[in-house]
């Protein structure tokens, strides 16, 4: 059930100002519909059952001592459908999730990380505010998972990017090409990638990028990314005479 | 600090347990139903187990060789000798295994991170690496610990919902490949446990004077927990026993503290671009608090980013003066290094940021020896005397 005008009217007033969050106001029933596209997903009714309010998944939550974060919150407002309130946690909370998932403890069976999974992809199909600014600086990561199957990889250690992960991180750089020869396994000689990722299976990963509709998740947050990215794995595709 | 064991038992024993939810209670059984409706292919345990006990009695078995080994990207990107030492322990324990280019990462870090990815992406990302390695004929074993928790998510959610299962099918059949999961899922962490007598058997390091403590990776034990291995001779079955476990065997002293449930403060997105959050909790909540409580001589893990995290943390810290400069090492390179493996050539200690070298020499390992050797093995490489080194040079 939707909760009424009149108790928005209310509990708005608890919340930080909109634009002094950093993102607009938006009608009542676009958040009812972004409401829904989170509680459509079929993963959402695996992930809540209910909310004791006893805090466990508080107590065990690694951002909420850091933050003013709350799993609880979050599990509250979805079981109450409170669309404002989920709303303003997709703007200004969400991203502040570890995913660590110590909140399973919950005694409940919810799964209030696995919820704030499913918010941020809605807040990132529909390009909210918060999903542009958490992926800020982010580009050439999804870039990389998505063009070369791996996440992480080699050249990303500069002392640039991590200047506080002391000075072993320019030693790695400075001798980054020697250092990956010299380990034994011989997928591992890579510098742009983890490991050397076959032709055939990148091939294989860009389909499932399309076939699935990951690819055009990005176009809302980051549409470069995704011109430079459609353009690469079509290309790819039609070389293997493989229409998508 | 000692855990209530007994008081623990006696109160699960008064209490009717409640039906988990989240996961089912065998999903090797449902996996198994369903490949007799014709839903899907399981991939067999088809080589010698070992059974081992998961946290709510369900029997598992660990195949122990001929293992298609899904690397993980964070592993072989930025802390290599953790997946070489797991190559190395395992080839000296005679077990064959194959190491292929036909695997992509589960690509799951992103999922996290960035929420770029959704349910259908990610279940087909697994299934086409599952399906490799049943075409290869090898059973998978998966060294990151977030591959395994998250594959573990997409195997439930393949259970449950048949609309996503036919949505992967379709996705596997224009790839020529099946929809197929295999009857277990099996963390690197669970072969050393299962195999943690043999490891021992060839241990040539003393390791009675080591103390330890362990961080329990989340994505292991959290994600789908009914799925970590428990053993009621460790921890009296309060914790999982992996690494734990080894360690133990190994002779190594284990010693407990405060905030072991407690993350080690990855994050996904903020390791990356929000480091002050991981930065501060994994060093105010963990490492500090490791030293504090047990001051050992390193915290062993057994997850990618738990290394990562733990050991690149401390660097900042102590331009505050906070109490750091602990060794972090997953327990596969302890494991290596008890069984004689080289600290540069195989175990790669020179990826490590947190001061690794007290440990090496408590453990009786001249370091600087050992990093003219791996010098030395440089310097035929820039020579032009071999492209690679391989296995048989770090053995040398």
């Amino acid at each position: 059930m939707i909760q009424t005008s009149a108790r928005h009217a209310e509990t708005d007033a608890h919340y930080k100002a909109p634009d002094v969050a950093g993102y607009g106001e938006v009608p009542h029933d676009e958040k009812v519909r972004l409401f829904e596209q989170v509680k459509g997903d079929f993963r959402f009714a695996d992930y809540l059952f209910g909310c004791y309010e006893c805090g466990i998944c508080v107590a065990a939550c690694p951002s909420a001592k850091f933050y003013d974060f709350s799993p609880r919150r979050v599990a509250q407002a979805a079981a109450r459908e409170d669309v404002d309130l989920i709303y303003q946690q997709m703007q200004e909370d969400i991203w502040e999730c570890s995913q660590c998932f110590s909140c399973l403890r919950c005694p409940r069976g919810n799964n209030p990380g696995g919820i704030i999974t499913i918010m941020r992809e809605v807040a990132v199909n529909n390009g909210l505010a918060s999903a542009k600014e958490a992926l800020v600086g982010y580009s050439r990561i999804i870039y990389k998972i998505m063009s070369s199957g791996t996440q992480v990889s080699p050249d990303m250690l500069r002392s640039d990017a991590f200047p506080d992960w002391g000075p072993e991180t320019a030693d790695v750089a400075d001798n980054l090409d020697l250092w990956r020869r010299a380990l034994p396994a011989e997928t591992m000689h890579t510098t742009s990638a983890g490991w050397s990722v076959a032709d055939k299976t990148l091939v294989e990963l860009y389909l499932i990028w399309l076939e699935t509709g990951a690819l055009d998740m990005i176009a809302e947050v980051d549409r470069g990314l995704h011109s430079i990215l459609l353009e690469l794995m079509e290309e790819r595709l039609e070389e293997e005479g493989i229409q998508p | 600090m000692t855990i209530p064991i007994e008081a623990l038992r006696r109160q699960k024993a008064a209490t009717k347990p409640v039906a988990d939810r989240r996961s089912a209670d065998d999903p090797r059984a449902e996996l198994l139903e369903l490949e007799r409706q014709g839903e899907l292919i399981v991939q067999k345990i088809d080589r010698e187990a070992v059974t081992v006990s998961t946290k709510y009695g369900r029997e598992k078995r660990i195949q122990k060789a001929h293992l298609w080994h899904h690397k993980s990207c964070g592993q072989c990107g930025h802390i290599p000798g953790y997946s070489t030492s797991i190559f190395w322990v395992m080839r000296k324990l005679g077990y064959d295994y194959h190491d292929p280019s036909d695997q992509t990462s589960c690509t799951a870090w992103n999922y996290y991170a960035s929420a770029t990815s959704n349910s259908a992406a990610q279940a087909a990302v697994a299934v086409r690496n599952f399906a490799a390695a049943y075409e290869s004929g090898y059973f998978p074993l998966i060294h990151c610990g977030t591959s395994y928790g998250h594959y573990k998510e997409v195997r439930e959610e393949l259970i449950r919902h048949p609309e996503l299962r036919a949505q992967v099918r379709d996705i596997m059949a224009k790839l020529g490949k099946p929809l197929v999961l295999p009857e277990e899922i099996v963390h690197y962490s669970e072969w050393f446990h299962a195999l943690r007598d043999e490891i021992a058997a060839k241990q040539v390091r003393d390791m009675s004077g080591i103390v330890v403590t362990v961080h329990p990776a989340c994505h292991y034990y959290k994600l789908v927990e009914g799925d970590a291995i428990y053993d009621p001779d460790i921890y009296g079955g309060q914790r999982t026993a992996v690494v734990t476990g080894l360690a133990q065997a190994l002779g190594a002293e284990v010693r407990d503290y405060s905030t072991w449930f407690d993350c080690c403060g990855f994050g996904f997105r903020h390791i990356l671009v929000q480091r002050d959050f991981t930065r501060s909790f994994a060093t105010l909540r963990k490492i500090e608090v490791m030293k504090e409580e047990a001051n050992p001589d390193v915290v062993l893990t057994h997850d990618t980013g738990c290394v990562t995290t733990l050991d690149k943390s401390q660097f900042a810290a102590r331009a505050h003066e906070r109490n750091v400069g602990l060794a972090v090492l997953s327990e596969a390179q302890f494991a290596a290094l008890a069984m004689g493996a080289h600290p540069y050539r195989v175990c790669q200690l020179h990826w490590h940021s947190a001061d690794y070298r007290p440990l090496l020499e408590k453990l009786g390992i001249d370091w600087e020896k050992a990093w003219a050797e791996f010098q030395s093995d440089l310097r035929r490489l820039e020579s032009g005397e071999k492209r690679y080194l391989d296995w048989d040079d770090v053995d040398a």
